[in-house]
């Protein structure tokens, strides 16, 4: 994986003393909590619920066990604890201390990590294919890209005040594990007829109250002209988006309001433009931050049989583990869905046995991924059992891999200042309804991702079913939608009708699922089920 | 004049700078030559009067329409109505694109940690409603040591300086 | 009656205005009647609080209560997990936040 240099290394470290300086201006009263709020946001840093919440970056998901490790040590030290694994690769820490935001920042800087931009309305933490660089159907590895954009985008003075955030996503391979066409600019990897390969441009998409599905606005674009792209994408919409109302600032809403010919038209000028002054990096730079990316020495002439004689094991294997490009190696998905807890919640000791089992058995990487679990990338099909019998005494053994209890769940009013309802205690009632194996198994693949407020941090827009939880004069509400989805044929869902509360929530689901198992035709999943008879076929078993 | 800094309210109390309108200091001014006097004037007026040499940029404003007047140019004021408006920032960079090489002012919201970028972008001059505090600007000017990507400053960037 | 919350601006720590300062226990809540904005401003100025608001609160037996259930839960910790609460050695603490 990526190696900071000296340059790197000097910028992080700035950054930190930068904070650590608006952090001291804050304490001694030079600013008001109005001023710095934006400045602690483009570090990540929140005032929510119970304390201040700081947002770390993991650069497309991928880390190693070094930083895992001092990820461990901070939520020992200076947390309690734990850490949450968020809808955008990134981890989350929930009770920290003001004071002590600048001593994490100088701990991080020193295993190559940051919270830059991972907040604010700025260009967020690029999100990538948490199989990159494993997957057997990737075209390329697209982190060098995601890398490239990294840095660009890192300090960008003339995005310094974007009108919002702006998420961007890089992916190479058919199968999208990285919800693409639901962030402002997603870039997907192709191979042309010439056998060239470039990026699939798609912009506009985006959750939140007014959700949108990105448009495709390149079919082809050469990899070596990303930059200036981009740059063409930002500057339109940095340009062009109206500054009165914050809920319509997205780029989103400007690519709908001015039409996807007309935005397309207006990019492709600027872009031209941004080719003509040299933005782009050179192929140099391209193969430097490549060849960190280098597959690492894989054995070969190992083999491919794996001994399944252990049926917990067996069962685990099916559900976690994905096809790998080298031969007998798999990726291992470590589920951090254990029924009854919390979605995307990891113990200090739990991260350190994870960079353990990276370290041993996954030439030293891990992954975070969307849908809030881990990725061991790199693991021979001989040394599954071994893994499995570490997580499984950690409590990391479930296999529940895009199932009805791998739920996705924002932090909720648990936890979070901007939440209407919680969203834990939901994604919990909903797993252990669910929890046994073989009925799950029996589901088949099932989505449910559960947002907290209209902001839509749980993905409930892309859920297979989704839920949405809202205030209704003062009590918890939540509506149900079904059919939406973050994969390659991305949709968004709708909502089946008048909300219910929190017991009535898991209720509704379950007979929403039930009503799938009566009138599935075989090998549909729920989606396909839902796409197939619509809203209708489903209404009437929910509300009766 | 109170330019000594030294920890002070926000409100304006012991070593930070009296607020003025316009809040104008020459240590604000990054260029050599003297700082035109005429009052800058709304674009469309700029466009109208074809002996005005400054104009005033309000955010929507687009400043691609300057392009044919650059001679006659001499001050360009950029209006923050906002700190959170960022369009400024790309006014300030598209006018250095098109060559415009006088003074590129920033007025309103200016608050000290965007100066760096704002200097990035083009921005030579400040004028900020709210007074600043010397030495947090020349802290912030001072903090990054490398630059990721070009800008209108012609600092080198971090993948220049790799490969030579 | 009035109460006034906020978050210690060092720590982050949830507080609530006891009329003397700020206190962690919403037990100590006390009506700030039309003052709110008064104390909110000094008290912010001042650097003690940070994020103050005044918001409905209720008195009963057991001790002041906020109305609204995002400030109930802010006023004894994250339902989810009773061990990070103000009271993590009594299973029914929570018992009136939800």
């Amino acid at each position: 994986m990526y190696k900071y240099d000296q340059y790197d290394q000097a910028m992080v470290s700035a950054r930190v003393a930068d904070f650590r300086d608006q952090t001291r201006r804050r304490l001694e009263g030079k600013m008001t909590d109005d001023q710095f709020k934006p400045l602690r946001l483009k570090n990540g840093l929140y005032l929510q619920l119970h304390a201040y919440m700081l947002r770390v970056a993991i650069p497309y998901g991928t880390l190693n066990s070094r930083q895992m490790r001092k990820l461990a040590h901070i939520a020992r030290t200076y947390d309690r604890g734990y850490g949450h694994f968020t809808t955008r690769q990134n981890i989350q820490y929930n009770w920290i201390k003001l004071e002590d935001a600048p001593d994490i920042l100088a701990e991080l800087a020193t295993v190559e990590m940051h919270a830059i931009q991972t907040s604010g309305e700025s260009i967020r933490n690029i999100s990538a294919d948490q199989y990159a660089g494993a997957a057997a159907d990737e075209i390329i590895d697209p982190r060098p890209w995601a890398e490239m954009i990294r840095q660009m985008t890192t300090f960008m003075p003339e995005f310094s005040y974007l009108p919002r955030k702006f998420k961007i996503a890089v992916i190479a391979a058919e199968t999208d594990r990285a919800a693409l066409r639901w962030h402002d600019c997603a870039l997907r990897i192709v191979r042309n007829e010439a056998g060239k390969i470039g990026f699939e441009v798609f912009a506009g998409g985006g959750m939140g109250r007014t959700p949108f599905i990105a448009y495709k606005i390149r079919d082809f674009l050469p990899t070596g002209q990303i930059l200036s792209y981009l740059q063409a994408i930002l500057r339109v919409w940095n340009r062009n988006a109206r500054r009165d109302n914050i809920h319509k600032q997205r780029m989103k809403i400007l690519v709908h309001e001015l039409g996807e010919d007309e935005f397309r038209r207006q990019v492709e000028e600027e872009f031209q433009h941004f080719l003509a002054l040299g933005e782009d990096f050179p192929q140099a730079e391209y193969d430097r931050i490549a060849a960190y990316f280098a597959p690492p020495p894989f054995e070969t002439g190992l083999s491919e049989e794996i001994d399944r004689s252990d049926p917990d094991f067996a069962l685990w294997v099916d559900q976690q583990v994905a096809a790998h490009k080298a031969p007998g190696y798999a990726i291992v998905n470590i589920s951090l869905k254990p029924i009854g807890q919390i979605p995307g919640d990891i113990s200090a000791e739990q991260m350190e046995l994870v960079a353990d089992l990276a370290e041993r058995y996954s030439f030293d990487e891990l992954r975070a991924t969307h849908a809030q679990n881990l990725v061991l990338p790199h693991v021979r099909k001989e040394d599954l059992h071994a893994v499995w019998t570490a997580l499984h005494e950690a409590g990391l053994g479930e296999a529940n891999l895009d199932l009805v209890t791998d739920i996705i769940a924002c932090p909720g009013l648990d936890y979070c200042s901007l939440a209407n309802a919680r969203s834990i205690p939901v994604a919990q009632k909903i797993a252990e309804r669910f929890a046994d194996a073989e009925r799950q198994k029996d589901l088949g693949e099932l989505k449910i991702k559960i947002s907290g407020c209209i902001n839509a941090c749980g993905h409930h827009h892309a859920g297979h079913i989704g839920i949405l939880g809202v205030d209704r004069k003062g009590t918890e509400n939540y509506q149900l939608l079904l059919g939406g989805s973050g994969d390659e044929e991305t949709s968004q869902a709708k909502i089946t009708g008048p909300g219910f509360d929190e017991a009535g929530i898991v209720d509704a689901v379950e007979r929403a699922v039930e009503r799938y198992r009566e009138i599935r035709e075989p090998g549909e999943r729920f989606l396909d089920t839902y796409r197939r008879v619509g809203m209708d076929g489903f209404k009437e078993a929910i509300y009766g | 004049m109170a330019d000594s800094p030294s920890a002070g309210g926000p409100g304006g109390g012991p070593g930070t700078l009296e607020p003025t309108p316009g809040g104008e200091r020459d240590w604000l001014r990054f260029r050599d030559d003297s700082a035109p006097d005429e009052p800058a004037v709304s674009l469309d007026a700029f466009l109208d009067q074809s002996n005005a040499g400054s104009v005033r940029i309000e955010a929507g404003d687009d400043v691609r329409h300057l392009a044919p007047h650059l001679e006659r140019l001499r001050l360009v004021e950029i209006d923050f109505p906002k700190f959170r408006d960022g369009r400024g920032f790309s006014s300030a960079r598209v006018l250095r694109e098109m060559g415009y090489d006088g003074e590129i002012k920033a007025t309103g919201e200016v608050l000290v940690d965007l100066i760096y970028f704002m200097r990035r972008c083009g921005f030579d001059s400040f004028a900020p409603d709210v007074p600043l505090d010397r030495a947090d600007v020349e802290s912030v000017l001072n903090r990054y040591p490398h630059v990721y990507q070009h800008a209108a400053d012609g600092a080198v960037p971090i993948w220049q300086l790799r490969h030579g | 009656m009035k109460i006034l919350t906020g978050n210690d601006l060092k720590t982050g720590q949830v507080v609530w205005w006891d009329g003397q300062g700020w206190s962690l226990h919403v037990e100590d809540a006390v009506d700030a009647g039309d003052k709110a904005d008064a104390i909110i401003a000094r008290e912010e100025a001042e650097c003690r609080v940070n994020g103050a608001y005044a918001i409905d609160g209720e008195k009963t037996v057991d001790g002041v209560r906020p109305a609204h259930i995002k400030d109930r839960i802010r006023a004894l910790g994250p339902t989810v997990r009773p061990d990070l609460t103000l009271k993590p050695a009594d299973p029914s603490a929570g018992n009136w936040v939800i």
